[in-house]
Protein backbone atom coordinates (compact mmCIF):
# COMPACT_ATOMS: atom_id res chain seq x y z
CA UNK A 1 0.00 0.00 0.00
CA UNK A 2 1.75 3.52 -0.97
CA UNK A 3 2.00 6.00 1.23
CA UNK A 4 0.37 8.42 -0.50
CA UNK A 5 -2.25 7.78 -2.92
CA UNK A 6 -4.69 9.93 -5.32
CA UNK A 7 -6.90 9.94 -2.98
CA UNK A 8 -4.55 11.40 0.52
CA UNK A 9 -3.59 14.39 -2.61
CA UNK A 10 -7.24 15.07 -2.93
CA UNK A 11 -8.12 14.75 0.76
CA UNK A 12 -4.87 17.23 1.39
CA UNK A 13 -6.07 19.65 -1.42
CA UNK A 14 -10.02 19.28 0.47
CA UNK A 15 -9.02 20.61 3.16
CA UNK A 16 -6.66 22.98 2.66
CA UNK A 17 -9.75 24.41 0.96
CA UNK A 18 -11.66 23.86 3.98
CA UNK A 19 -8.61 25.37 6.39
CA UNK A 20 -9.24 28.56 4.82
CA UNK A 21 -12.87 29.02 5.37
CA UNK A 22 -11.86 28.85 8.99
CA UNK A 23 -11.32 32.47 9.46
CA UNK A 24 -11.19 31.53 13.41
CA UNK A 25 -7.97 29.75 13.37
CA UNK A 26 -6.56 31.80 10.60
CA UNK A 27 -6.74 34.38 12.51
CA UNK A 28 -5.47 32.93 15.85
CA UNK A 29 -2.54 31.13 14.26
CA UNK A 30 -1.42 32.97 11.39
CA UNK A 31 -2.35 36.78 12.18
CA UNK A 32 -2.21 36.74 16.23
CA UNK A 33 1.50 36.07 16.79
CA UNK A 34 2.52 38.90 14.93
CA UNK A 35 0.04 41.19 16.23
CA UNK A 36 1.42 40.13 19.77
CA UNK A 37 4.91 40.63 18.54
CA UNK A 38 4.24 44.21 17.63
CA UNK A 39 1.90 44.82 20.67
CA UNK A 40 5.29 43.80 22.77
CA UNK A 41 7.10 46.26 20.65
CA UNK A 42 5.12 49.11 21.55
CA UNK A 43 5.84 48.72 25.15
CA UNK A 44 8.93 51.32 25.41
CA UNK A 45 10.69 49.71 27.74
CA UNK A 46 11.03 45.89 25.27
CA UNK A 47 12.86 48.13 23.39
CA UNK A 48 16.05 48.93 25.42
CA UNK A 49 18.59 46.37 26.15
CA UNK A 50 18.18 44.54 29.57
CA UNK A 51 21.18 43.90 31.83
CA UNK A 52 19.26 40.82 32.75
CA UNK A 53 18.80 38.83 29.74
CA UNK A 54 22.68 39.75 29.14
CA UNK A 55 22.50 43.28 27.04
CA UNK A 56 19.51 41.72 24.74
CA UNK A 57 16.08 43.46 24.29
CA UNK A 58 13.14 41.72 25.72
CA UNK A 59 11.69 42.14 22.13
CA UNK A 60 14.67 40.20 20.69
CA UNK A 61 14.01 37.12 23.22
CA UNK A 62 10.00 37.32 23.01
CA UNK A 63 10.44 37.02 18.82
CA UNK A 64 10.85 33.36 19.34
CA UNK A 65 8.27 32.99 21.88
CA UNK A 66 5.90 34.47 19.61
CA UNK A 67 7.07 31.98 17.46
CA UNK A 68 6.21 29.01 19.84
CA UNK A 69 2.59 31.13 20.42
CA UNK A 70 1.39 30.31 16.54
CA UNK A 71 2.91 26.62 17.05
CA UNK A 72 1.10 25.89 20.53
CA UNK A 73 -2.59 27.88 19.32
CA UNK A 74 -2.46 25.51 16.16
CA UNK A 75 -1.34 22.34 17.92
CA UNK A 76 -2.89 22.61 21.34
CA UNK A 77 -6.00 24.40 20.22
CA UNK A 78 -7.13 24.43 16.34
CA UNK A 79 -6.18 20.84 15.30
CA UNK A 80 -7.66 18.57 18.33
CA UNK A 81 -10.99 20.28 17.87
CA UNK A 82 -10.90 20.06 14.40
CA UNK A 83 -10.29 16.44 14.72
CA UNK A 84 -12.11 15.07 17.32
CA UNK A 85 -15.02 17.49 15.98
CA UNK A 86 -14.35 15.03 12.01
CA UNK A 87 -14.15 11.75 15.00
CA UNK A 88 -17.48 12.97 16.91
CA UNK A 89 -19.45 13.83 13.51
CA UNK A 90 -18.89 10.23 12.10
CA UNK A 91 -16.65 12.28 9.28
CA UNK A 92 -14.27 9.96 9.70
CA UNK A 93 -16.36 6.38 10.08
CA UNK A 94 -18.03 7.56 6.54
CA UNK A 95 -14.43 7.80 5.05
CA UNK A 96 -14.05 4.20 6.87
CA UNK A 97 -16.39 2.68 4.53
CA UNK A 98 -14.54 4.24 1.61
CA UNK A 99 -10.92 2.99 -0.12
CA UNK A 100 -9.56 5.93 1.30
CA UNK A 101 -7.76 6.13 4.31
CA UNK A 102 -9.27 7.97 7.20
CA UNK A 103 -5.39 8.76 8.12
CA UNK A 104 -4.87 10.79 5.51
CA UNK A 105 -7.81 13.05 6.91
CA UNK A 106 -5.60 13.14 10.18
CA UNK A 107 -2.25 13.71 8.13
CA UNK A 108 -3.63 16.11 6.32
CA UNK A 109 -4.96 18.68 9.48
CA UNK A 110 -1.20 17.76 10.72
CA UNK A 111 0.31 18.89 7.47
CA UNK A 112 -2.02 22.25 7.35
CA UNK A 113 -1.91 23.03 11.16
CA UNK A 114 2.32 23.01 10.64
CA UNK A 115 2.30 24.90 7.69
CA UNK A 116 -0.22 27.52 9.20
CA UNK A 117 2.11 27.96 12.66
CA UNK A 118 5.54 28.12 10.56
CA UNK A 119 4.43 30.32 8.36
CA UNK A 120 3.16 32.45 11.30
CA UNK A 121 6.94 32.36 12.40
CA UNK A 122 8.11 33.18 9.12
CA UNK A 123 6.19 36.43 9.60
CA UNK A 124 6.89 36.92 13.12
CA UNK A 125 11.13 36.80 12.44
CA UNK A 126 10.20 39.36 9.35
CA UNK A 127 8.16 41.82 11.05
CA UNK A 128 10.51 41.76 14.34
CA UNK A 129 13.42 42.71 11.79
CA UNK A 130 12.09 44.74 9.65
CA UNK A 131 9.77 46.94 12.38
CA UNK A 132 11.92 46.31 15.66
CA UNK A 133 15.53 45.60 13.70
CA UNK A 134 15.61 42.33 15.97
CA UNK A 135 18.51 40.19 14.43
CA UNK A 136 17.50 37.30 12.02
CA UNK A 137 18.71 34.09 12.97
CA UNK A 138 22.26 33.32 12.56
CA UNK A 139 22.63 30.20 12.56
CA UNK A 140 19.17 29.15 9.91
CA UNK A 141 20.01 25.29 9.90
CA UNK A 142 19.85 25.08 13.47
CA UNK A 143 17.21 27.29 14.00
CA UNK A 144 14.89 25.27 11.17
CA UNK A 145 16.04 21.76 13.40
CA UNK A 146 14.81 23.32 16.63
CA UNK A 147 11.83 23.98 14.86
CA UNK A 148 11.20 20.56 13.26
CA UNK A 149 11.70 19.04 16.48
CA UNK A 150 9.49 21.53 18.58
CA UNK A 151 6.60 21.12 15.97
CA UNK A 152 6.76 17.00 16.15
CA UNK A 153 6.78 17.49 19.92
CA UNK A 154 3.82 20.22 19.79
CA UNK A 155 1.66 18.25 16.96
CA UNK A 156 2.37 15.00 18.93
CA UNK A 157 0.87 16.54 22.22
CA UNK A 158 -2.04 17.77 19.94
CA UNK A 159 -2.68 14.47 18.75
CA UNK A 160 -2.56 12.96 22.60
CA UNK A 161 -5.31 15.78 23.16
CA UNK A 162 -6.94 14.26 20.21
CA UNK A 163 -7.04 10.78 21.59
CA UNK A 164 -7.80 11.29 24.74
CA UNK A 165 -10.70 13.84 24.48
CA UNK A 166 -14.27 12.10 23.53
CA UNK A 167 -16.16 15.22 22.37
CA UNK A 168 -14.68 18.26 20.65
CA UNK A 169 -16.00 20.36 24.17
CA UNK A 170 -13.70 18.26 25.68
CA UNK A 171 -10.53 18.63 23.27
CA UNK A 172 -11.28 22.54 23.77
CA UNK A 173 -10.96 22.53 27.18
CA UNK A 174 -8.05 20.13 27.71
CA UNK A 175 -6.43 22.22 25.18
CA UNK A 176 -7.24 25.51 26.95
CA UNK A 177 -6.04 24.30 30.51
CA UNK A 178 -2.37 22.76 28.89
CA UNK A 179 -2.23 26.25 26.58
CA UNK A 180 -1.91 28.52 29.56
CA UNK A 181 1.39 26.39 30.83
CA UNK A 182 2.35 25.83 27.65
CA UNK A 183 2.57 29.35 26.89
CA UNK A 184 4.42 30.58 30.25
CA UNK A 185 6.76 27.76 29.46
CA UNK A 186 7.24 29.37 26.27
CA UNK A 187 8.54 32.54 28.28
CA UNK A 188 5.54 34.86 27.03
CA UNK A 189 4.59 35.70 30.45
CA UNK A 190 8.59 36.12 32.01
CA UNK A 191 11.33 35.28 29.60
CA UNK A 192 12.54 31.87 30.53
CA UNK A 193 16.10 33.01 31.11
CA UNK A 194 14.96 35.60 33.92
CA UNK A 195 13.29 32.65 35.81
CA UNK A 196 14.50 31.45 39.48
CA UNK A 197 17.51 28.88 39.24
CA UNK A 198 15.08 25.72 40.03
CA UNK A 199 12.19 27.11 37.93
CA UNK A 200 13.90 27.49 34.92
CA UNK A 201 15.49 23.94 35.11
CA UNK A 202 12.28 22.69 35.51
CA UNK A 203 10.77 24.52 32.58
CA UNK A 204 13.30 23.73 30.38
CA UNK A 205 12.43 20.00 30.77
CA UNK A 206 9.40 20.72 29.19
CA UNK A 207 8.94 20.19 25.29
CA UNK A 208 7.67 24.69 24.77
CA UNK A 209 10.88 25.42 27.75
CA UNK A 210 13.23 23.51 25.55
CA UNK A 211 12.10 24.70 22.39
CA UNK A 212 12.24 28.30 23.69
CA UNK A 213 15.78 28.07 24.78
CA UNK A 214 17.01 26.36 21.64
CA UNK A 215 15.45 28.85 19.61
CA UNK A 216 16.92 31.65 21.35
CA UNK A 217 20.58 29.91 21.36
CA UNK A 218 20.12 29.64 17.50
CA UNK A 219 18.45 32.80 16.99
CA UNK A 220 22.50 34.43 18.33
CA UNK A 221 24.20 31.78 16.33
CA UNK A 222 25.60 28.99 18.50
CA UNK A 223 23.92 25.47 18.15
CA UNK A 224 21.63 24.52 20.85
CA UNK A 225 22.53 23.26 24.12
CA UNK A 226 22.37 19.02 23.28
CA UNK A 227 20.11 18.59 26.28
CA UNK A 228 17.32 20.71 24.95
CA UNK A 229 17.02 19.12 21.55
CA UNK A 230 17.38 15.60 23.76
CA UNK A 231 14.63 16.91 25.50
CA UNK A 232 12.45 17.74 22.32
CA UNK A 233 13.22 14.78 20.60
CA UNK A 234 12.40 12.76 23.55
CA UNK A 235 9.13 14.74 24.02
CA UNK A 236 8.31 13.94 20.69
CA UNK A 237 9.07 10.24 20.44
CA UNK A 238 6.77 9.70 24.21
CA UNK A 239 3.72 11.83 23.01
CA UNK A 240 3.52 10.07 19.21
CA UNK A 241 3.46 6.99 20.91
CA UNK A 242 0.75 8.03 23.30
CA UNK A 243 -1.17 9.06 20.91
CA UNK A 244 -1.05 6.17 18.45
CA UNK A 245 -1.98 3.92 21.50
CA UNK A 246 -5.11 5.42 22.47
CA UNK A 247 -5.91 7.13 19.02
CA UNK A 248 -9.77 5.66 18.29
CA UNK A 249 -11.47 6.52 14.94
CA UNK A 250 -14.99 6.11 16.36
CA UNK B 1 -29.46 -18.97 -12.05
CA UNK B 2 -28.63 -16.34 -9.30
CA UNK B 3 -25.75 -16.32 -7.37
CA UNK B 4 -25.56 -15.16 -3.34
CA UNK B 5 -23.24 -12.33 -3.47
CA UNK B 6 -23.33 -11.58 0.21
CA UNK B 7 -23.70 -14.84 2.65
CA UNK B 8 -24.10 -14.26 6.72
CA UNK B 9 -23.84 -17.32 8.71
CA UNK B 10 -24.65 -17.56 12.00
CA UNK B 11 -23.87 -13.70 12.96
CA UNK B 12 -23.60 -12.82 16.85
CA UNK B 13 -22.15 -9.56 18.13
CA UNK B 14 -22.55 -8.23 21.46
CA UNK B 15 -22.60 -5.17 23.45
CA UNK B 16 -22.16 -5.17 27.12
CA UNK B 17 -23.05 -8.97 27.57
CA UNK B 18 -26.07 -8.29 25.84
CA UNK B 19 -26.81 -9.87 22.13
CA UNK B 20 -27.79 -7.44 19.83
CA UNK B 21 -27.53 -10.04 17.12
CA UNK B 22 -27.90 -13.22 18.11
CA UNK B 23 -27.01 -15.90 15.56
CA UNK B 24 -28.22 -14.43 12.02
CA UNK B 25 -28.65 -16.10 8.68
CA UNK B 26 -29.15 -15.02 5.04
CA UNK B 27 -28.08 -14.42 2.06
CA UNK B 28 -28.29 -11.47 -0.74
CA UNK B 29 -29.03 -12.89 -4.62
CA UNK B 30 -27.07 -11.14 -7.50
CA UNK B 31 -29.19 -8.10 -8.40
CA UNK B 32 -31.75 -7.80 -5.72
CA UNK B 33 -32.97 -5.53 -3.34
CA UNK B 34 -32.88 -7.24 0.21
CA UNK B 35 -34.70 -5.83 3.24
CA UNK B 36 -34.01 -5.98 6.54
CA UNK B 37 -36.91 -4.98 8.45
CA UNK B 38 -37.62 -4.36 12.50
CA UNK B 39 -38.44 -2.38 15.25
CA UNK B 40 -36.22 -0.27 17.03
CA UNK B 41 -33.34 -1.65 18.65
CA UNK B 42 -33.84 -4.98 16.92
CA UNK B 43 -29.88 -5.21 15.77
CA UNK B 44 -30.45 -4.26 12.30
CA UNK B 45 -27.86 -1.29 11.76
CA UNK B 46 -25.50 -3.83 13.85
CA UNK B 47 -25.92 -6.81 11.40
CA UNK B 48 -25.31 -4.31 7.96
CA UNK B 49 -22.01 -2.68 10.02
CA UNK B 50 -20.43 -5.93 10.34
CA UNK B 51 -21.52 -6.72 6.62
CA UNK B 52 -19.71 -3.23 6.02
CA UNK B 53 -16.56 -4.41 7.91
CA UNK B 54 -17.27 -1.41 10.67
CA UNK B 55 -17.66 -3.74 13.85
CA UNK B 56 -16.09 -7.08 14.37
CA UNK B 57 -18.34 -10.23 14.16
CA UNK B 58 -18.43 -11.83 17.36
CA UNK B 59 -19.02 -15.30 15.80
CA UNK B 60 -20.39 -16.23 12.52
CA UNK B 61 -18.80 -16.04 9.23
CA UNK B 62 -19.47 -13.25 6.32
CA UNK B 63 -18.61 -12.98 2.70
CA UNK B 64 -19.87 -10.04 0.59
CA UNK B 65 -18.93 -11.06 -3.06
CA UNK B 66 -16.37 -13.67 -1.66
CA UNK B 67 -14.64 -10.75 0.35
CA UNK B 68 -14.00 -11.11 4.16
CA UNK B 69 -15.69 -7.43 5.67
CA UNK B 70 -12.73 -7.33 8.34
CA UNK B 71 -9.83 -8.93 6.73
CA UNK B 72 -9.92 -7.78 3.18
CA UNK B 73 -11.94 -4.17 4.08
CA UNK B 74 -9.88 -1.84 1.89
CA UNK B 75 -10.82 -4.49 -1.19
CA UNK B 76 -14.36 -4.47 -0.26
CA UNK B 77 -14.80 -0.50 -0.21
CA UNK B 78 -14.14 -0.52 -3.94
CA UNK B 79 -17.01 -2.68 -4.73
CA UNK B 80 -19.47 -2.06 -1.32
CA UNK B 81 -21.11 1.69 -1.45
CA UNK B 82 -22.80 2.84 2.05
CA UNK B 83 -25.35 4.86 3.39
CA UNK B 84 -24.82 5.09 7.43
CA UNK B 85 -27.60 5.38 9.65
CA UNK B 86 -26.10 8.72 10.93
CA UNK B 87 -22.52 10.49 9.77
CA UNK B 88 -22.04 13.80 8.76
CA UNK B 89 -19.20 15.91 6.37
CA UNK B 90 -17.41 18.92 6.83
CA UNK B 91 -19.71 22.06 7.85
CA UNK B 92 -18.08 23.98 4.82
CA UNK B 93 -17.80 21.16 2.63
CA UNK B 94 -19.90 21.93 -0.56
CA UNK B 95 -22.14 19.32 -2.35
CA UNK B 96 -20.23 19.53 -5.67
CA UNK B 97 -16.87 19.31 -3.49
CA UNK B 98 -17.80 16.09 -1.39
CA UNK B 99 -18.98 14.26 -4.61
CA UNK B 100 -16.40 15.12 -6.49
CA UNK B 101 -14.03 14.01 -3.37
CA UNK B 102 -15.31 11.06 -2.97
CA UNK B 103 -15.45 9.98 -6.34
CA UNK B 104 -11.36 9.99 -6.39
CA UNK B 105 -11.66 7.43 -3.85
CA UNK B 106 -12.81 4.97 -6.43
CA UNK B 107 -10.28 2.96 -9.06
CA UNK B 108 -13.92 2.96 -11.30
CA UNK B 109 -15.92 6.26 -10.34
CA UNK B 110 -19.42 7.32 -12.15
CA UNK B 111 -19.82 10.54 -13.22
CA UNK B 112 -21.92 12.13 -10.31
CA UNK B 113 -23.64 14.76 -12.03
CA UNK B 114 -26.42 12.65 -13.42
CA UNK B 115 -26.49 11.01 -9.94
CA UNK B 116 -26.95 14.32 -8.58
CA UNK B 117 -29.35 15.67 -11.01
CA UNK B 118 -31.64 12.25 -10.45
CA UNK B 119 -31.78 13.66 -6.87
CA UNK B 120 -32.73 17.23 -7.34
CA UNK B 121 -29.07 17.70 -6.04
CA UNK B 122 -28.33 20.01 -9.32
CA UNK B 123 -29.63 22.57 -7.37
CA UNK B 124 -27.73 22.70 -4.20
CA UNK B 125 -24.17 21.98 -5.66
CA UNK B 126 -22.60 25.02 -4.37
CA UNK B 127 -24.08 25.12 -0.98
CA UNK B 128 -21.82 23.89 1.89
CA UNK B 129 -23.00 20.73 4.20
CA UNK B 130 -23.95 22.43 7.03
CA UNK B 131 -26.36 24.68 5.91
CA UNK B 132 -28.60 21.79 4.13
CA UNK B 133 -31.71 20.42 5.55
CA UNK B 134 -32.11 16.41 6.82
CA UNK B 135 -33.42 15.72 3.37
CA UNK B 136 -30.70 17.40 1.22
CA UNK B 137 -27.94 15.61 3.43
CA UNK B 138 -29.77 12.39 3.04
CA UNK B 139 -30.17 12.48 -0.71
CA UNK B 140 -25.91 13.53 -0.44
CA UNK B 141 -25.53 10.73 1.25
CA UNK B 142 -27.08 8.35 -1.21
CA UNK B 143 -25.22 10.42 -3.92
CA UNK B 144 -21.89 9.24 -2.30
CA UNK B 145 -23.04 5.76 -1.96
CA UNK B 146 -23.33 5.92 -5.73
CA UNK B 147 -20.27 7.64 -7.06
CA UNK B 148 -18.14 4.51 -6.60
CA UNK B 149 -19.96 3.01 -9.35
CA UNK B 150 -20.31 -0.47 -6.45
CA UNK B 151 -21.57 -3.89 -6.95
CA UNK B 152 -23.31 -3.62 -3.88
CA UNK B 153 -25.17 -0.88 -1.59
CA UNK B 154 -25.76 -0.61 1.48
CA UNK B 155 -28.63 1.73 2.60
CA UNK B 156 -29.16 2.34 6.05
CA UNK B 157 -32.80 4.40 6.44
CA UNK B 158 -32.64 4.88 3.05
CA UNK B 159 -35.88 7.92 2.85
CA UNK B 160 -36.37 8.55 6.81
CA UNK B 161 -35.48 12.32 6.40
CA UNK B 162 -37.45 12.27 2.99
CA UNK B 163 -40.78 14.05 2.33
CA UNK B 164 -43.32 11.64 0.39
CA UNK B 165 -42.44 13.18 -2.68
CA UNK B 166 -38.33 12.75 -2.71
CA UNK B 167 -39.12 9.60 -1.26
CA UNK B 168 -40.96 8.37 -4.32
CA UNK B 169 -38.26 9.73 -6.41
CA UNK B 170 -35.97 8.33 -4.54
CA UNK B 171 -37.46 4.79 -4.84
CA UNK B 172 -37.34 5.39 -8.74
CA UNK B 173 -33.66 5.89 -8.48
CA UNK B 174 -32.60 2.94 -6.41
CA UNK B 175 -35.35 0.85 -9.33
CA UNK B 176 -33.04 2.68 -11.51
CA UNK B 177 -29.52 1.08 -9.89
CA UNK B 178 -31.12 -1.95 -9.34
CA UNK B 179 -32.08 -2.44 -12.94
CA UNK B 180 -28.51 -2.00 -14.26
CA UNK B 181 -27.46 -4.57 -11.93
CA UNK B 182 -26.23 -3.44 -8.83
CA UNK B 183 -27.62 -5.59 -5.54
CA UNK B 184 -29.15 -3.40 -3.06
CA UNK B 185 -28.90 -4.16 1.08
CA UNK B 186 -31.93 -1.62 2.49
CA UNK B 187 -32.26 -1.85 6.45
CA UNK B 188 -35.79 0.12 7.31
CA UNK B 189 -38.27 0.01 9.64
CA UNK B 190 -40.88 1.57 7.12
CA UNK B 191 -43.83 -1.49 5.90
CA UNK B 192 -44.39 0.75 2.86
CA UNK B 193 -41.01 1.15 1.45
CA UNK B 194 -40.17 -2.60 2.02
CA UNK B 195 -43.21 -3.72 0.14
CA UNK B 196 -42.65 -1.28 -2.34
CA UNK B 197 -38.47 -1.96 -3.18
CA UNK B 198 -37.94 -5.34 -1.63
CA UNK B 199 -37.56 -8.54 -3.26
CA UNK B 200 -37.10 -10.31 -0.57
CA UNK B 201 -37.23 -9.30 3.42
CA UNK B 202 -35.78 -11.05 6.26
CA UNK B 203 -37.20 -9.67 9.57
CA UNK B 204 -35.39 -8.99 12.39
CA UNK B 205 -37.09 -8.77 15.83
CA UNK B 206 -34.65 -8.70 19.09
CA UNK B 207 -31.72 -9.78 17.08
CA UNK B 208 -32.94 -12.74 16.07
CA UNK B 209 -34.11 -13.22 12.21
CA UNK B 210 -38.50 -14.17 12.77
CA UNK B 211 -38.76 -14.52 8.55
CA UNK B 212 -37.56 -14.41 5.54
CA UNK B 213 -39.65 -13.90 2.52
CA UNK B 214 -40.68 -11.87 -0.33
CA UNK B 215 -43.26 -8.90 1.28
CA UNK B 216 -46.13 -10.97 -0.70
CA UNK B 217 -45.30 -13.83 1.65
CA UNK B 218 -45.15 -12.30 4.62
CA UNK B 219 -48.52 -10.93 3.73
CA UNK B 220 -49.97 -14.16 3.16
CA UNK B 221 -48.50 -16.09 6.54
CA UNK B 222 -50.53 -13.85 8.06
CA UNK B 223 -53.24 -15.39 10.07
CA UNK B 224 -56.09 -13.33 9.25
CA UNK B 225 -54.71 -11.36 5.30
CA UNK B 226 -58.10 -10.22 4.96
CA UNK B 227 -60.60 -7.24 6.14
CA UNK B 228 -64.03 -7.74 5.87
CA UNK B 229 -66.19 -4.99 6.73
CA UNK B 230 -69.94 -3.87 6.50
CA UNK B 231 -73.19 -2.55 8.06
CA UNK B 232 -76.21 -5.47 7.63
CA UNK B 233 -79.27 -4.37 7.22
CA UNK B 234 -80.42 -6.14 9.83
CA UNK B 235 -78.74 -8.76 12.36
CA UNK B 236 -77.16 -12.01 11.12
CA UNK B 237 -77.63 -14.81 12.95
CA UNK B 238 -74.80 -15.31 15.82
CA UNK B 239 -74.17 -19.17 14.62
CA UNK B 240 -73.64 -18.34 11.29
CA UNK B 241 -71.20 -15.82 11.83
CA UNK B 242 -69.07 -18.19 14.40
CA UNK B 243 -69.44 -20.91 11.72
CA UNK B 244 -67.75 -19.04 8.99
CA UNK B 245 -65.00 -20.49 7.24
CA UNK B 246 -61.11 -19.60 7.62
CA UNK B 247 -62.78 -16.35 10.36
CA UNK B 248 -60.27 -15.80 12.66
CA UNK B 249 -62.24 -12.94 14.69
CA UNK B 250 -66.01 -11.86 14.35
CA UNK B 251 -65.99 -8.23 16.06
CA UNK B 252 -69.26 -5.28 16.22
CA UNK B 253 -67.85 -2.12 16.20
CA UNK B 254 -70.80 -0.08 16.71
CA UNK B 255 -73.65 -0.96 13.94
CA UNK B 256 -70.71 -2.80 11.91
CA UNK B 257 -69.76 -5.89 11.20
CA UNK B 258 -65.58 -6.46 10.63
CA UNK B 259 -64.60 -9.89 10.03
CA UNK B 260 -60.99 -11.10 9.86
CA UNK B 261 -60.21 -13.71 7.76
CA UNK B 262 -59.31 -15.28 4.42
CA UNK B 263 -60.37 -15.62 0.74
CA UNK B 264 -62.77 -18.57 1.57
CA UNK B 265 -64.45 -15.78 4.53
CA UNK B 266 -65.16 -13.56 1.71
CA UNK B 267 -67.00 -15.82 -0.33
CA UNK B 268 -68.65 -17.75 2.64
CA UNK B 269 -69.76 -13.58 4.20
CA UNK B 270 -71.42 -13.14 0.64
CA UNK B 271 -73.18 -16.65 0.55
CA UNK B 272 -74.75 -16.00 4.09
CA UNK B 273 -75.77 -12.17 3.13
CA UNK B 274 -77.33 -13.84 0.12
CA UNK B 275 -78.78 -16.53 1.97
CA UNK B 276 -80.33 -14.72 4.61
CA UNK B 277 -81.69 -11.57 2.02
CA UNK B 278 -79.35 -9.10 3.93
CA UNK B 279 -77.70 -6.73 2.32
CA UNK B 280 -74.46 -4.89 3.14
CA UNK B 281 -73.85 -1.25 3.38
CA UNK B 282 -70.13 0.35 2.92
CA UNK B 283 -68.94 -3.34 2.12
CA UNK B 284 -65.19 -2.92 2.67
CA UNK B 285 -62.56 -5.90 1.49
CA UNK B 286 -58.92 -5.15 2.54
CA UNK B 287 -55.88 -6.97 2.61
CA UNK B 288 -53.55 -7.15 5.40
CA UNK B 289 -50.78 -5.09 4.40
CA UNK B 290 -46.86 -5.58 5.37
CA UNK B 291 -47.32 -3.96 8.82
CA UNK B 292 -49.83 -6.39 9.75
CA UNK B 293 -47.77 -9.69 8.82
CA UNK B 294 -44.80 -7.37 10.55
CA UNK B 295 -47.24 -7.20 13.99
CA UNK B 296 -48.37 -10.67 13.67
CA UNK B 297 -44.42 -11.77 13.31
CA UNK B 298 -42.65 -9.43 16.18
CA UNK B 299 -45.30 -9.49 18.56
CA UNK B 300 -45.36 -13.62 17.85
CA UNK B 301 -41.56 -13.84 18.56
CA UNK B 302 -41.99 -11.56 21.71
CA UNK B 303 -44.50 -13.90 23.16
CA UNK B 304 -42.44 -16.66 22.26
CA UNK B 305 -39.22 -15.37 23.78
CA UNK B 306 -40.76 -13.48 26.86
CA UNK B 307 -43.41 -15.45 27.75
CA UNK B 308 -45.55 -11.91 28.50
CA UNK B 309 -48.97 -12.03 27.69
CA UNK B 310 -49.73 -11.30 23.91
CA UNK B 311 -51.91 -8.04 24.75
CA UNK B 312 -49.01 -6.37 26.35
CA UNK B 313 -46.45 -7.36 23.24
CA UNK B 314 -49.32 -5.59 20.98
CA UNK B 315 -49.36 -2.84 22.54
CA UNK B 316 -45.87 -2.22 22.38
CA UNK B 317 -45.55 -3.59 18.54
CA UNK B 318 -48.27 -0.68 18.23
CA UNK B 319 -45.27 1.93 19.82
CA UNK B 320 -43.37 0.97 17.00
CA UNK B 321 -45.93 1.52 14.37
CA UNK B 322 -46.67 4.89 15.76
CA UNK B 323 -43.02 5.52 15.46
CA UNK B 324 -43.27 5.27 11.89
Amino acid sequence: MPVFTPASGAVLKTETRLFTREPGTLFWVLVFPPLLLIAFGLIPGYREPDAALGGLRAIDVYVPSTVMVALITASLQAMPAALTGYRERGILRRMRTTPARPADLLVAQMVLHLAAALLAALLVLVLGNLVYDVALPQNWLAYAVTLALAAVASLAMGAVITSVARTAKAATAIGMSVFFPAMFAAGIYVPVQVLPETLRQIVELTPFGATAQALSQAATGSWPAWDHLAALGLWGVVLMATAARWFRWE
Amino acid sequence: MTMAIVEVKGLRKSYGGRAVVDGVDFTVEEGEIFGILGPNGAGKTTAVECVEGLRVPDAGTIRVAGLDPVRQRRELTRILGVQLQESELQAKLTVSEALELYRTFYPEPADWRPIAERLGLDTMLDRPFGKLSGGWKQRLFIALALVGRPRIVVFDELTTALDPRARRDTWKLIEGVRDSGVTILLVTHFMEEAEHLCDRVAVIDRGKLVALDSPAGLVSRSDSPTTISFRPSRPLPDAELDALPGAVSVNRQGSRLVINGTDDTVNAVITMLARNGVTAAELRVVDATLDDAFLGLTAREAEASAGRAVTAESADADAVRGGH
